[in-house]
């Protein structure tokens, strides 16, 4: 029912904003709805489970992302530790960052957290763009086209998880940031991230099958996990899914976002569109047509007058 | 005066062909742009300079990008230039849908003497905040991207801003055509224009509505990103109910400075009635400013929003509220009850600082308030908004002192009534 209503929002949306008309143009399948359900549908999404306890730190998922995705070499070399000092952000050039947490229960063995775009269900970048240069495939990945992109920087702000990077020292600059290995996934291969992470913290597969193995992981060992997966409701839900061993707080990951999908937020207020659309002109002009009779200026009169 | 009567005259002849026609209109245009007066009077060599250096700094942002000018960065995609020039800026252009409602939907004729000045500086001020817009574009060679169907991002707030300027520029350079067509002294043209003006207005106070409310809307998708005072599933009423008062206290700064600067322009009739037509504005800038201040207090209860009453966000808050939409509303009040029309033209500056914090606020100030480095626009950004502020003082002036703008319709020499035939041919062969 939900996701119905959303694909009238959009076709609504997409009536209006041409420039009027309720509803005209072919409606998109159903199918194309069934796409943004998580492990739903005929094509299940693809996701990611970061398991916090088992990271060591090793960095090896930001060399294979780095190789993978021909980025330029950084200044500190991937086997550095000294970059643990300062909590990082991702960058045009590094998509994923490994980050240094004290952890309060074992203050010898810190928490290492991945960050790198989180691959939402329905993505506020992609519902943001507005020439649909950010998409959510229909395995899972949110991939960006270049061509298309006009620079807006709108999905930056829109992101929840400020993951979109832009190109600011360039006078034709791109958005960047992890595209799930769109390309490795299409042929059958893992993502780079995923292939060398020596300690299986890094677990790719079906969204449906990690939040099963996620849950036992939490079942089987209480004291060592957050009880919660995150990721699995925060914006929607999205295709990253981390399980943690402190609160998220403390693993600088966002605590407030809510359990909205993005896309909704906007629906409303583009659900009005096509009613403005209609209503307002009519209102209008009936009530030019009532008033003109009354008041009508002089000069309008003696136009009226030759016209009729 | 000379000018026009030389064009007519010739116009009237009647056997004229179209190829002199037109050769007729780009003389005259021509010698239009000639400046008149002298050139070095300090208004022009100040805004000439700062013009020619933004210039060069425009310059400077297209060939080593935006990091080259501006002090945005990865957690503030967007800047002043957006939040000022744009989110601002085209609030204060609402007093034009503004005005053409009151003026032609609801034939108040007290407003017609500003009507056109009024839909010239919103044409005028798109013009220029599109102009602002491509600026801050990336890549703005792709901005024909949404239009011409490459890729519709239908579910994007954005796109329906987009479009819905371009749209409602068409609209307004509609609803001032037949001022061109006066100047060019086309009454053909000008009765066909005239014509489609009713359309035009209805048609864009149907966009303003939409892409007022749009900017608001745009930061629905930012919830965790805006302090909760000022985040609301309501930003888009907010900033369609805003853009009324603001539009409306537009129209009375700028005639404020329109009395002294263009006092030769300004017929008797307008300098006349102008006391009243500011008690009149200042009663519509009253009644938005009361639903606005009841939209806010509904958001304040219905967020809990005095929880964050006793931060600094929290006292920014109340001076944003107290001192520029309380106060102002009070004053209004005042004013209008004491028919003082200088209090009206004080409290409009006052109604626009509100809403210049309002939508900074927003855009800005309280988006990612967290953050522990803020941005803050570089004296590049600023002065690049300077220079793009007087470009629209000048093409204002000029077509100000060239066109009829004040005091509605002026006259212009009837042609044949042959030609009078061809139009009502025309429009019942269109209708
Ligand atoms: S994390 Fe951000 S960039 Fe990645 S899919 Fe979600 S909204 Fe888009
Ligand atoms: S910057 Fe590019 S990808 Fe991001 S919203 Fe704008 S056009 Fe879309």
């Amino acid at each position: 029912m939900k996701l119905n209503r959303r694909l009238f929002l959009r076709v609504a949306g997409m009536a209006g904003a041409a420039g009027g008309g309720l509803l005209a143009g072919g409606g998109p399948s159903a199918q194309a709805a069934q796409l943004h359900r998580t492990s739903q549908g005929d094509v299940e999404f693809n996701g990611m489970l970061i398991d916090t306890t088992k990271c060591i730190g090793c960095r090896a998922c930001e060399a294979a992302c780095n190789e993978a995705n021909k980025l330029p070499t950084p200044a500190a070399s991937f086997s550095s530790a000294n970059v643990f000092e300062t909590t990082r952000d991702t960058t045009t050039g590094a998509f994923t960052v490994v980050n240094r947490f004290p952890n309060e229960k074992k203050p010898d063995e810190p928490i290492f957290v991945r960050k790198q775009c989180m691959h939402c269900d329905q993505p506020a970048c992609a519902s943001a763009c507005l020439c649909k240069a950010m998409e959510k495939t229909k395995e899972a990945a949110v991939i960006y086209h270049k061509d298309r992109c006009m620079g807006c920087r709108y999905c930056m702000i829109a992101c929840p998880f400020d993951i979109p990077k832009f190109e600011y020292d360039s006078a034709a600059p791109f958005v960047w940031k992890c595209d799930f290995c769109n390309e490795r996934q299409q042929k059958g291969e893992l993502p780079a991230c995923s292939e060398v992470c020596p300690t299986g913290a890094t677990l790719f597969g079906k969204k449906r099958d990690l939040l099963e193995i996620a849950r036992t992981r939490i079942y089987k060992a209480p004291d060592k996990y957050v009880h919660r997966i995150y990721g699995e409701h925060e914006a929607g839900g999205t295709g990253w899914l981390y399980l943690m061993g402190a609160p998220e707080e403390k693993l600088g990951l966002r605590t407030n976002l809510g359990t909205t999908p993005y896309p909704e937020l906007t629906s409303g207020f583009l659900y009005g569109v096509p009613l403005v659309f209609v209503l307002w002109p009519s209102l209008l002009f009936g009530l030019n047509y009532l008033i003109k009779d009354n008041k009508v200026s002089e000069e309008r009169k003696i136009l009226r007058g030759e016209q009729d | 005066m000379a000018n026009r009567t030389d064009a007519s005259t010739a116009h009237a002849e009647g056997a004229m062909t179209v190829r002199r026609v037109a050769w007729e209109t780009a003389r005259f245009v021509l010698s239009e742009l000639r400046p008149r007066g002298s050139i070095l009077t300090p208004f022009n060599v100040i805004t000439g300079a700062i013009i020619l250096s933004g210039l060069v700094l425009i310059v400077i942002r297209f060939a080593y990008g935006l990091g080259s000018v501006s002090n945005l960065s990865q957690n503030y995609p967007w800047g002043i230039w957006i939040g000022f020039d744009v989110i601002t800026g085209v609030a204060f252009a609402g007093g034009a849908y503004v005005l053409t409602f009151v003026v032609h939907i609801l034939k108040v004729k007290k407003f017609e003497p500003i009507v056109r000045v009024t839909v010239l500086n919103g044409f005028l001020a798109y013009l220029f905040y599109a102009g602002m817009l491509l600026l801050d574009l990336g890549r703005p060679w792709n901005v024909i991207n949404p239009v011409i169907g490459n890729a519709f991002g239908f579910g994007s707030v954005l796109f329906l801003v987009a479009w819905h300027f371009m749209l409602y520029m068409i609209c307004e350079f509609l609803e001032f055509s037949p001022a061109v067509a006066e100047w060019l002294n086309w009454p053909r043209a000008r009765r066909i224009l005239e014509g489609l003006t009713t359309g035009a207005v209805i048609f864009g106070i149907t966009l303003s509505t939409l892409h007022q409310s749009g900017l608001g809307a745009l930061f629905l998708l930012a919830p965790s990103k805006i302090h909760p005072l000022w985040y609301s599933a309501n930003l888009p009423v907010l900033f369609f109910v805003s853009s009324i008062f603001a539009g409306i206290s537009m129209v009375m700064i700028e005639s404020f400075f329109t009395q002294k600067a263009f006092k030769d322009r300004i017929g008797h009739e307008l300098h006349a009635a102008h006391d009243s037509i500011l008690l009149g504005l200042g009663k519509g800038a009253v009644g938005a400013l009361f639903a606005y201040a009841f939209l806010k207090l509904i958001d304040f209860v219905h967020y809990r929003q005095w929880i964050y009453l006793g931060t600094p966000m929290g006292y920014w808050y109340l001076f944003e509220l107290v001192g520029f939409v309380l106060l102002p509303t009070a004053l209004f009040l005042v004013a209008i009850r004491t028919r003082n029309a200088k209090l009206v033209q004080f409290t409009a500056f006052l109604t626009a600082a509100g809403v210049i914090l309002n939508r900074l606020n927003v855009s800005v100030i309280a988006f990612k308030w967290y953050e522990t480095v803020r941005y803050y626009p570089s004296w590049m950004e600023i002065w690049v908004t300077l220079a793009i502020i007087s470009m629209e003082l000048w093409v204002f002036r000029w077509v100000i002192s060239r066109m009829p703008v004040f005091g509605g319709a002026h006259q212009v020499v009837e042609a044949e009534a042959a030609e009078d035939m061809e139009v009502v041919v025309w429009k019942a062969s269109v209708s």
